[in-house]
């Protein structure tokens, strides 16, 4: 797998992000860009070369969940990796992000372990 | 025509009292029987909401509550962001480590921060009970005027993001990590 792979982390609380950003550190991820909603992964998203994309789903006032669906719907970033990490842990929520091409689905709390795990495994099938 | 629900009501229990005349039949009278208690239960409820006086609790005691949440989830989010401050020191310092006591640090700082994402769930915790409260507000604000029920929401594919955006689940009721490995790898 190749560490230097862009990622782009997305979610509201920064506390989250900088939690994001130093597990990925230790997994030996250092090239992460962020962003606080979709609305701003979906710019930097458009503008960048990334290979992976971690995002939360409850933010304002872009969604991850519509986030995920504007990338699978976009010509250039619908083949783009993506996880969902997040609280939401309803049968309801995993199905809805399934149905819009989510790669893999974190339920949170979680740990370094599966994050490791998930991006292993998603990145594999890139 | 009365617009309010519980006007509708008295004047249809008045309208088949005013209805029923001469001999009543068993049946008849247990109706009117019921037709009388439904309306004391109406006037009953109509005195005590009067008397509820509910005028402070969304006006005070409700932007107080939420107030004082947001002072938590400020607290909280100033606390957990101290601890990663500190765990960015001990991971600098691990660096001049011997690889053993370097490899125990690394490992208790992964462990921090993943406990660290608790802001994150508390969050969204509190961020619920304040939608909850901000409802009641609105409920108690309309309470005395009309006591409609307010129609379901429809998801639609435009806010099925928002409609479904639940945050976090009481422990044992959400889906946990391997039963939504399951679910996805049913997909496949």
């Amino acid at each position: 797998m190749d560490k230097s792979t862009p990622i782009l982390i997305v979610d509201d609380y920064r506390t989250m992000l900088r939690i994001i950003r130093n597990l990925l550190k230790q997994l030996d991820f250092e090239n992460v860009e962020e962003a606080s909603d979709g609305s701003e992964a979906l710019v930097k998203l458009r503008a960048g070369h990334f290979g992976l994309v971690i995002s939360d789903w409850n933010m304002a006032p872009m969604t991850g969940l519509d986030l995920l669906k504007e990338v699978r719907a976009d010509a250039r970033l619908r083949e783009l990796p993506f996880i969902m990490i997040t609280a939401e842990s309803k049968t309801e929520n995993v199905i809805a992000a399934k149905q819009a091409g989510v790669s893999n689905y974190i339920v949170k709390p979680f740990n370094a372990e599966t994050l490791r795990e998930k991006i292993e495994k998603v990145m594999a099938h890139a | 025509m009365p617009d309010a629900p519980q006007e509708r009501i008295e004047a249809a229990v008045r309208s088949v009292l005013g209805s029923i005349s001469g001999d009543l039949n068993g049946r008849e009278t247990l109706l009117l029987g019921e037709l009388e208690g439904l309306g004391q239960e109406i006037a009953r409820a109509k005195r005590e909401m009067a008397a509820l006086q509910t005028g402070g609790i969304p006006a005070d005691h409700i932007p107080v509550a939420t107030d004082e949440l947001d002072a938590v989830l400020g607290h909280t989010a100033e606390a957990a962001n101290e601890i990663l401050d500190c765990c960015e020191g001990l991971e600098s310092l691990a660096r001049d480590l011997p690889p053993g006591p370097a490899a125990a640090v690394a490992a208790a700082v992964t462990r921090i921060y993943e406990a660290c994402s608790f802001q994150d769930i508390t969050g969204q915790r509190i961020a619920k009970v304040v939608a909850v409260l901000k409802s009641i507000e609105g409920r108690l604000g309309q309470i005395g005027e009309r006591y409609g029920a307010t129609p379901p929401s429809v998801i639609t594919p435009a806010n099925q993001g928002r409609a479904l955006a639940n945050g976090p689940q009481m422990p044992g009721v959400g889906t946990s990590q391997a039963d939504i490995d399951s679910l996805l790898a049913s997909f496949d």
